[in-house]
C-alpha cells in the first residue's frame, strides 16, 4: 500500500469521467424517460377517456337495441292483425262465392230442366197428335178437333 | 506462475499478485518501470501505477461507451432491451439521488451514476480468475498486473479526494466561505449561545475546530478506505484460494507429475479449460442433460488437479457468488455516502 501520484491522475479521470456523463450521458437519457413517462400518461389518461366512451356507446345501443325491440314487437302485432284480416277478407270471399257459384248451378238446372221440359212437352205434343192422327186418320179432322188438341196439348 | 523457471513459493505468489505496475524516476534519476516492490517503493511519490490508471480509464470508457450508445438512440418509443436495462439503472440513481439529495444540482446526479457505473465494473475485475490476466501480461512481457483498481488505495482515495474537493466546493458555494468557516468553528459547541465569557472563546473555538475537521476529513478517508478495504479483502481471499489450487497440483494431483514431471506443461491446462468449457457449451446447446453434465465436470475437473483442485474450484464459485453482493453494494455505498456528504455540504446545520 504505497500512495503516489496515481491519486491525482486518478481524482482528474473521475473529474473528466463525471463531466462526460453530465455533458453526453445524463440529459438525453432523462429526456427520453420523461418523454416517454409523459406519453404513457397520455396514453393511461386516453385509455380512461375511451373506456368512458364506450361505456357511453354502449347505453346508447342497448337503448337503440331496446327501442328497436318495441318497434319489431309492435309491427308484428300489426302484420298478426292484418293476418287475421286478410284472413277473414278470404273466408268471406271464399263464402261469397261458393254462394254465387252454388246460385249459378242451380240456376243452370232450372233452365236445363225447364227447357227440357219444354222440349219434353213439344215433342210429347207432336208424338200425341202423331199417334192420334195415325188412330183417327180417317175420322178426326184436324180442323174439327182442333180445340180439343189444343186443350189436350195444353194439359200436358 | 510468473517469472523465472522455478515455481514460486506461496508469499512470493502473493506479493507478486499485490504489487502494481509502477512507472517513476529510478533512485538514479532514470524514468522507467519498477522491478519490485523495493524498487517501486524507492520511486517515491511521483510514481503511477500504470495498471491501475489503464484498467479505470478503459473500465471508465466501457461505462461511457455503453451508455452513450443507449443515449445517442435514445428516444421515447419502445426501448430495446438492453436500453431498457441502461434506463432501469439511471432511474435507480436518479430516485436514489432524489430521496438523499435535498437540493437542485445539475453536477450530482450524473456524478452519483458515474460512481456507481464506474466503481461496479472497477470491481467487477475481481471476478475475473486473479491468474488470467496477470499471465497474459507476463506472456507479453509485463511482469506485474494488478487488473481491479478499487483494490489499489490510490485510485480508492483518488475518487474520494475528488468528492472531497466537490464537498467543499458545495460547502461554499451553499454557505460562503464565513458559513463554511463558521460550522467549523461554532460546532458543536456554540459560545454564544451557551453564553460563555469571551475570554474563553478562541479556546471552545478551537476545541470545536479540531473536532469539526476530523469529522470533516474522516469524510473522504473513511469514504476511499472502506472500498479499498473490502476488495482488498475479497481479492487476498481469491489469491488465498488460488494458492489452494496450486497446492492441490503438487500434493493430490501427484498422479499429473508422474506423467510429466515436475512441471505439468501449459497446453495440458489449456486442453483441461477448453474440456470444460466445451462441456458447459454443450450443456447450454442442449446437446447434454444437467445430470450428465454434473458428473462430466467433476471428473473432469478431477482429472486435472485432484480433490484439491475440485475443492478450490468450488471455494472460488462460493466466494465468487458472495463477491457479487459485496462489490455491487460497495459501489452503490461509495455513490449513497457521496450524494450523503453533498447533501450535508448543502445544508445548514
Amino acid at each position: 500500500m504505497n500512495m503516489n501520484a496515481t491519486l491525482i491522475l486518478q481524482s482528474i479521470a473521475m473529474m473528466v469521467f463525471v463531466w462526460f456523463c453530465m455533458k453526453f450521458l445524463w440529459p438525453p437519457l432523462l429526456k427520453a424517460m420523461d418523454e416517454r413517462r409523459a406519453k404513457i400518461a397520455d396514453g393511461l389518461a386516453a385509455s380512461d377517456r375511451a373506456e368512458k366512451a364506450l361505456a357511453e356507446a354502449n347505453q346508447e345501443v342497448e337503448q337503440q337495441i331496446k327501442e328497436a325491440r318495441d318497434k319489431a314487437g309492435e309491427i308484428v302485432e300489426q302484420a298478426n292483425q292484418r293476418h287475421g284480416q286478410i284472413l277473414d277478407q278470404a273466408k268471406d270471399d271464399a263464402v261469397d262465392e261458393r254462394q254465387r257459384q252454388v246460385a249459378a248451378g242451380e240456376a243452370e238446372i232450372t233452365q236445363s230442366a225447364n227447357q227440357a221440359r219444354e222440349e219434353l212437352r213439344a215433342t210429347v205434343a207432336s208424338l200425341a197428335v202423331l199417334g192420334a192422327r195415325q188412330i183417327l186418320e180417317r175420322e178426326v179432322d184436324e180442323k174439327t178437333h182442333r180445340e180439343l188438341l189444343d186443350k189436350l196439348i195444353a194439359e200436358i | 506462475m510468473s517469472s523465472g523457471s522455478e515455481a514460486p513459493t506461496s508469499g512470493e505468489y502473493i506479493q507478486h499478485h499485490l504489487q502494481n505496475l509502477t512507472f517513476g524516476q529510478h533512485p538514479d534519476g532514470t524514468w522507467g518501470i519498477a522491478h519490485g516492490a523495493q524498487e517501486a517503493a524507492a520511486m517515491g511519490f511521483w510514481s503511477f501505477h500504470v495498471d491501475t490508471l489503464a484498467w479505470s480509464l478503459f473500465l471508465g470508457l466501457a461505462f461511457f461507451m455503453m451508455f452513450r450508445s443507449v443515449a445517442k438512440k435514445a428516444n421515447s418509443g419502445v426501448p430495446s432491451r438492453f436500453q431498457a436495462a441502461i434506463e432501469f439503472i439511471v432511474e435507480f440513481v436518479d430516485t436514489s439521488v432524489k430521496e438523499s439529495f435535498h437540493g437542485t444540482s445539475r453536477l450530482i446526479a450524473p456524478l452519483a451514476l458515474t460512481l456507481f457505473v464506474w466503481i461496479f465494473f472497477m470491481n467487477l475485475m475481481d471476478l475475473l480468475p486473479v491468474d488470467w490476466l496477470p499471465w497474459v501480461a507476463t506472456s507479453a512481457g509485463i511482469s506485474y498486473q494488478k487488473i481491479v483498481p478499487t483494490t489499489d488505495v490510490n485510485a480508492t482515495l483518488g475518487m474520494a479526494i475528488a468528492v472531497f474537493v466537490l464537498i467543499i466546493i458545495y460547502s461554499i458555494r451553499y454557505k460562503g466561505v464565513s458559513g463554511f468557516l463558521g460550522e467549523l468553528v461554532f460546532n458543536p459547541l456554540n459560545p454564544k449561545e451557551l453564553g460563555m465569557p469571551k475570554v474563553v472563546w478562541p479556546l471552545v473555538m478551537a476545541f470545536n475546530f479540531i473536532l469539526e475537521i476530523v469529522s470533516l476529513l474522516a469524510k473522504p478517508v473513511s469514504l476511499g478506505l472502506r472500498l479499498f478495504g473490502n476488495m482488498y479483502a475479497g481479492e487476498l481471499i481469491f489469491i488465498l484460494i488460488a494458492l489452494i489450487f496450486a497446492a492441490g497440483s503438487g500434493f493430490v494431483g501427484a498422479g499429473l507429475s508422474s506423467i510429466f514431471g515436475e512441471h505439468i506443461p501449459a497446453w495440458f491446462w489449456i486442453a483441461a479449460t477448453v474440456a470444460v468449457f466445451a462441456t458447459l457449451w454443450l450443456n447450454l446447446k442442449g446437446k447434454l442433460d444437467n445430470k450428465k453434465t454434473l458428473w462430466l465436470l467433476l471428473a473432469e475437473l478431477l482429472l486435472v488437479g485432484g480433490l484439491a483442485f475440485l475443492g478450490g474450484q468450488l471455494m472460488h464459485f462460493g466466494w465468487a457468488v458472495f463477491h457479487i453482493i459485496i462489490i455491487t453494494l460497495q459501489a452503490f455505498i461509495f455513490m449513497m455516502l457521496t450524494i450523503v456528504y453533498l447533501s450535508m455540504a448543502t445544508e445548514h446545520h
